[in-house]
């Protein structure tokens, strides 16, 4: 009596488990399917898409094929998207915090209220409005700066600061308004100069926004097609990994054996990087959204 | 003090800068261009006015775009706040490994649409076409992504589950900042988990659905990625007597004109866009200023 008992109380708990394991598993079978056919050959994938691969030895050479491959350069194509993600990122984060103090610091004057509104209404407008006059102004920009815009990691490192501002600037002004302001008062005091008390006062304090920060323009700037696709060219020397992706699966069309082994390469960095950082990612996401 | 200001101008310089060339000019340039005939070949650009706009209600695969956009939205904001919530309330519960659950849901939106779509494409056309093949089942045999009636659904379940991981997380967010409290003191009066849910966790959740709402709504409205690479706009269907592409969702629609060299009328598309989303910003801004009052 008492089993029945405490197995009638447990129920609901057992079913849920089962629902959580079987939920899981929904979400994960699209990533087990390309592992498995990352690992066969396209005659195997024909035959039976969803055995197990005869070989798994076969995924090895899978990835040198796509390693050898001449209409992609994968190596280099992820070496671009790591140097201009890390890049974006760098000039997002100075430029932004550094805009983003003076406005808090100015908050009641009328030059600052508007130039912080101009930002955040700038968030809703969609690419799609500028993209073509973009590259069109990029160009006339390029020939009068005599400095190639276009098809440059600068070109698309200028671009990325462009529209991380937006975001960046209003996250860290959400942030920066809860310093108190006596810590740099009592730093002028002492002597520090202006631009000193941002760098070494303020811009340490900023760290757990400088994660978030650099979260939600990481993920955006490592999978953004349409920017790199429109800047950068479709196959030109600097390409990023989401383009050159694409630019592979359009030249094997229906060769899933390559096909998925290269979304495979291109899915491992991140999932590497985000059983490291897996704590901050999610904390990063979320305080962003609510802001 | 006056070393201040020329602190101050230095330190904006560099992001007012770069965002007046990035975004200003070129926002600027594509409002007048949907005014123009610009072509993107011709370097003579005419003022031709409202043209292009009057041309666009009678353009079908405009207006096809427009409604499957609109459809696609109602859907994705119904799936995604269906299972998401479901989610925060799983990983919220006494499950056990709730975090390492909490942590994979996430993983879908970590991988960016481009791939995602590649994947899906794979499976619809693959994975079920075989199981449907080998197992005999009439429905899967021929991919749904090949059936105008279903193309959009696919599209959904694949946004939905790219999304869901991330409008988990706020929902968790918004149900952990309620006080435990409150739910335990409903249960000892003897509410049981489903009145609980409803008379107070989805209350006291009310911002966090206005989040995902307006999340899912102009993402929903912008997507683009996934279905470039999950279905290309594709199969062909028919629309006011003329041919177009049933999955061809806004974002697309506008690419395609664009890559046709008809810039303007692309522009055209494209500011019909800008003012759909600037309509559903200024109703979530007034929406949570009235709360902001009511608080």
């Amino acid at each position: 009596m008492k089993n029945t008992m405490s197995f009638k109380r447990r129920a609901p708990m057992l079913i849920l488990e089962a629902f959580t394991i079987l939920l899981f598993i929904l979400f994960m079978i699209p990533f087990a399917m390309v592992v498995l056919n990352s690992a066969k050959t396209s005659r195997e994938i024909i035959i039976n898409a969803v055995a197990l691969p005869e070989n798994w030895g076969q995924l090895g050479n899978n990835i040198s094929r796509i390693f050898n491959n001449p209409t992609v350069d994968y190596l280099s194509a992820f070496g671009d998207s790591v140097i201009i993600t890390v890049l974006s990122l760098l000039v997002i984060i100075t430029f932004s915090s550094m805009a983003a103090w003076v406005l808090v610091r100015n908050e009641k004057k009328t030059w600052s209220i508007i130039i912080f509104m101009v930002f955040v209404a700038a968030m809703v407008i969609p690419f799609q409005v500028l993209m073509y006059p973009l590259v069109r102004w990029l160009r006339i920009l390029g020939n009068v700066l005599n400095l190639r815009l276009l098809g440059t990691v600068r070109g698309i490192v200028f671009a990325y600061l462009g529209f991380g501002s937006s975001l960046s600037i209003f996250v860290f002004h959400g942030f920066i308004k809860n310093i108190p302001y006596e810590l740099e008062e009592a730093a002028t005091i002492d002597g520090c100069s202006y631009p000193r008390i941002f760098f070494e006062i303020v811009f340490p304090l900023l760290k757990p926004i400088i994660v978030t920060v650099m979260i939600l323009n990481g993920i955006w700037i490592w999978n953004d097609y349409l920017l790199p696709y429109l800047v950068l060219g479709s196959n030109g020397a600097v390409q990023t990994l989401p383009v050159a992706v694409t630019a592979f699966a359009g030249a094997y069309l229906k060769q899933w054996d390559l096909i998925l082994t290269s979304t495979l390469l291109a899915i491992v960095p991140i999932i590497i990087l985000y059983l490291f950082a897996q704590r901050y990612i999610i904390k990063g996401m979320v305080e962003g959204a609510i802001k | 003090m006056k070393q201040r200001s020329v602190v101050n101008i230095l330190f904006l310089a560099p992001v007012v800068f770069t965002f007046i060339m990035i975004i200003i000019v070129p926002f600027s340039l594509g409002i007048y261009y949907s005014l123009t005939d610009w072509n993107g070949v011709s370097p003579i650009i005419h003022f031709v006015g409202f043209k292009n706009f009057s041309k666009l209600f009678n353009t079908p695969d405009f207006i096809h775009s427009f409604l499957i956009t609109v459809g696609y939205t109602i859907i994705n904001v119904i799936l995604v706040n269906i299972v998401s919530f479901t989610l925060s309330l799983i990983v919220t519960s006494k499950v056990k490994f709730r975090n390492f659950y909490r942590a994979g849901f996430f993983v879908p939106y970590l991988i960016g649409g481009i791939v995602l779509g590649y994947i899906w494409q794979f499976i619809m056309n693959n994975i079920l076409v075989s199981l449907g093949t080998t197992y005999g089942i009439e429905m899967l045999q021929s991919s749904f992504l090949s059936r105008p009636e279903t193309v959009i659904w696919v599209m959904s379940v694949v946004n939905t589950w790219q999304f869901s991981g991330y409008i988990m997380l706020i929902y968790v967010a918004a149900i952990q900042s309620i006080p435990k409290s409150l739910m335990e003191a409903a249960s000892v009066d003897g509410a049981g988990f489903v009145r609980n849910v409803f008379n107070i966790l989805i209350p006291m959740m009310a911002n966090a659905f206005t989040i995902s709402l307006f999340l899912t709504l102009t993402n929903s409205f912008k997507q683009f990625d996934m279905n470039l690479t999950l279905t290309n706009g594709g199969p062909a269907t028919r629309f006011m007597g003329v041919p177009v592409k049933a999955s061809q969702l806004l974002a697309m629609n506008i690419f395609d004109t664009a890559t046709a060299n008809k810039m303007a009328e692309a522009q055209a598309k494209a500011v019909v866009l800008f003012v759909v989303l600037v309509v559903v910003s200024l109703i979530q801004v007034s929406n949570n200023k009235k709360k902001e009052v009511e608080m």
